[in-house]
């Protein structure tokens, strides 16, 4: 892989790329040692998948998209997930590699709040962006995918919010991969200054069902002291495109990220989630629901890390399985030495729709500190024939009872999405892939 | 129009092979309240769910008529669709359905498709519904039976009731843990179903419910078939003499099911 990966995309390629998107030396310096890197590093081995065989390097790399005039004028494949009904105010839609769309409330502009592109970002804003660019969550050589990622990075957004500034209406992003071979190295970085509050939500789209391709996209999200962001996303990559998906939190004192995933990507995928609770008294709730169909393999785990004292973590992963899906759900809390009375909380189950589907969920606690309070549970199992029994003697047929208990066993992180534009249109998947 | 008629012809059932009920004959007209009392243990709620379709029962024997129709051969749905309902004694708790989305999903399924309840029409309905039992408005929002009390579950079953008008009801142990202004407001609800379209089995040990609802009729289950039926005078020397008497007329010594007399 890592042969073909290179003659395509080599050194002089890296730096034309950096070069025409007047990228600061800094980054092309970046990308060519995270280039180097990508030689040296092995694919990381996430516990009980192999991933040794996916499809990580046949893409193209660049590709351009027209832009959307306004909302009203969205193309149809992009109707269901903006509320059009009450337009949304900062939207930024990322079409391939270009910014199709974008606005951003003149009250959030005058307070000083970026909602920007990555690349404009890095010429307008370029001291914020270096400061944070995969310094304090993600690191370029943790192993060969973040320094694929840090070399060819083609796309992704800078949020930043100042000190003091509470956001109410959310941020929404759309990345739509509209050309079915381009891959998406897309990188998001959000910084929430001390005491302010932000949500941000974000769709991925493809529509590759038959050609291949990668997405191999790093978040870092930074909530300084005291500061809340609420975080939501929907991923839903065509079964054609594997998915590497590193979404990382670092939280200072006081501080809170709260996490709501939909993942409903029908191709193999690696998801990591994971929160560094650094400052005293900060704390984390991640969600993920997911629906897997098909034949794709995929791997959640949650991960949250105390370190400060008094911290407070909540991982919870609700999964169905139909056809012949696989997904390992991997949760876990660690809670370093002198994290005291800290708690780490965790719920994985799943549901099996099929017989040659399989689930896996591992609980997995790390304690290296006495006065601490922990919790897990995890379950694998199918419909509770009394359920079905119970809903069947309304009058209710078996099909769509086994639908109500379905999106019941989804609905409480389905609930959490902070937009209920996002909600309706997570429900929507669901049901598609559910049916 | 009168209403319906569900006939049970000498029902046997087993649940792992152990026969539970043999013979149980028994027919329920629309406008008639029956009640069928007996010790725990001699198969009553075996009866209710048999009828209704449990997945653990087998029926070995025996045949149950909804107005002619085989109700043995349907699915549970379409039991429920023909016109029997069952209140459970022991309701499944379903997480993420809340309450008011099952209930207008139960009452579609029986009105069919291009006929379903207009959703202004389904509010009034349940809150009157809800106001009539005394049930927290709450309730609707919260999920099915989830984290709900004993009584909490009773009152639902009959909120379901209500709203379902079945043709042919069942009421497993109804009473059994409510405290007695409870045990009034639900028999306030199932006395108001009292129609000549509506017929109505009420499974108990007590006879405490039948103050409150008084049956046509009264059944007397002792191991897994009916050994005495009467009017609402049975009842009431149940309530004062106990079941030994029963017991001493029949030569029964162990009133369990699996007993032979």
């Amino acid at each position: 892989m890592t042969v073909e990966t290179k003659r395509l995309y080599d050194k002089d390629y890296i730096e034309q790329f950096s070069q025409e998107r007047y990228e600061p030396e800094w980054m092309k310096s970046l990308r060519l040692h995270a280039l180097e890197q990508v030689d040296v590093l092995e694919l990381p081995t996430p516990d009980k998948t192999n991933i040794g065989k996916w499809n990580f390097s046949r893409f193209k790399h660049t590709a351009q998209g027209e832009t959307i005039s306004s909302l009203e004028a969205l193309p149809e494949k992009l109707k269901d997930f903006i509320d059009l009904e009450n337009i949304p105010e900062n939207v930024l839609i990322q079409r391939n590699q270009s910014v199709a769309y974008s606005t951003l409330s003149k009250e959030l502009k005058d307070k000083g709040v970026i909602f920007t592109d990555i690349f404009t970002a890095l010429r307008e804003h370029e001291d914020l962006v270096k400061r944070y660019y995969m310094k304090d969550a993600v690191s370029v050589d943790e192993h060969r995918l973040t320094a694929l990622h840090a070399a060819l990075m083609n796309g992704g957004i800078f949020v930043y919010v100042p000190k003091n500034v509470q956001i109410e209406e959310p941020l929404q992003t759309i990345y739509w991969q509209e050309d079915p071979e381009v891959a998406l190295f897309n990188h998001v970085l959000v910084v929430a200054e001390e005491s302010s509050s932000l949500t941000y939500v974000e769709n991925y789209i493809s529509h590759n069902d038959e050609q291949e391709t990668v997405a191999n996209v790093i978040t870092e999200v930074i909530a300084q002291n005291n500061a809340y962001i609420s975080f939501g996303a929907v991923d839903n990559f065509a079964a054609g495109t594997t998915t590497y998906m590193n979404r990382r939190g670092v939280a200072y004192r006081d501080a809170t990220i709260d996490w709501a995933f939909g993942q409903m990507n029908d191709g193999n995928t690696v998801f990591e989630n994971e929160t560094h609770l650094i400052g005293d008294n900060s704390s984390t709730h991640p969600k993920t629901v997911s629906v897997g169909r098909g034949r794709q393999i995929e791997n959640f785990t949650a991960r949250t890390v105390h370190h400060g004292k008094d911290t407070e973590s909540f991982i919870l992963q609700h999964g169905v399985m139909r056809d012949k899906a696989t997904a390992i759900f991997n949760a876990i809390g660690k809670i370093e030495n002198a994290a005291t009375r800290s708690n780490a909380e965790q719920e994985s189950r799943v549901l099996m729709l099929s017989d040659k589907a399989r689930g896996d969920a591992n609980p997995i606690l790390l304690i290296d500190e006495n006065d601490v309070t922990a919790g897990h549970a995890a379950s694998v199992g199918r419909i509770d024939p009394l359920q079905l029994y119970y809903l069947m003697s309304r009058g209710i047929t078996r099909e769509e009872a086994e639908n109500l208990i379905i999106f019941g066993f989804l609905e409480p992180v389905v609930d959490q999405l902070p937009i209920p534009s996002v909600q309706k249109q997570l429900r929507q998947v669901i049901e598609r892939k559910v049916n | 129009m009168s209403g319906s008629v569900l006939e049970i012809k000498n029902l046997h059932v087993s649940v792992e092979d152990k026969e539970i009920l043999n013979g149980v004959n028994l027919t329920i007209k629309g406008g008639e309240f029956h009640a069928i009392m007996g010790p725990n243990g001699t198969g009553k709620s075996t009866l209710a769910s048999a009828i209704m379709g449990h997945p653990h029962y087998e029926i070995t024997e025996g045949s149950v008529l909804l107005d002619g129709e085989d109700v043995l051969q349907m699915d549970v749905d379409e039991r429920a669709r023909a016109g029997l309902f069952l209140a459970m004694q022991y309701p499944s708790e379903i997480s993420g359905v809340t309450t008011s989305d099952f209930l207008r999903t139960a009452i579609n399924a029986r009105r069919g498709e291009g006929n379903e309840i207009s959703l202004m029409k389904f509010i009034k309905e349940m809150d009157s519904v809800l106001d009539e039992l005394d049930v927290d408005k709450n309730m609707a929002q919260r999920y099915l039976n989830e984290g709900f009390s004993g009584g909490e579950k009773k009152r639902n079953e009959i909120v379901q009731l209500m709203l379902l008008k079945p043709a042919i009801a069942i009421l497993d142990e109804v009473d059994s843990g409510l405290d007695i202004d409870a045990l009034k407001v639900v028999s306030k609800g199932v006395n108001k179903m009292r129609s000549d379209d509506f017929g109505c089995l009420m499974i108990t040990h007590y006879q405490r419910l039948l103050n409150y609802i008084t049956p046509d009729y009264v059944h007397v289950m002792m191991q897994g078939r009916i050994v005495k039926s009467g009017g609402p005078e049975l009842a009431e020397r149940l309530e004062a003499e106990g079941y030994e008497w029963i017991k001493e007329e029949l030569g029964i010594e162990d009133e369990t099911v699996g007993q032979k007399a």
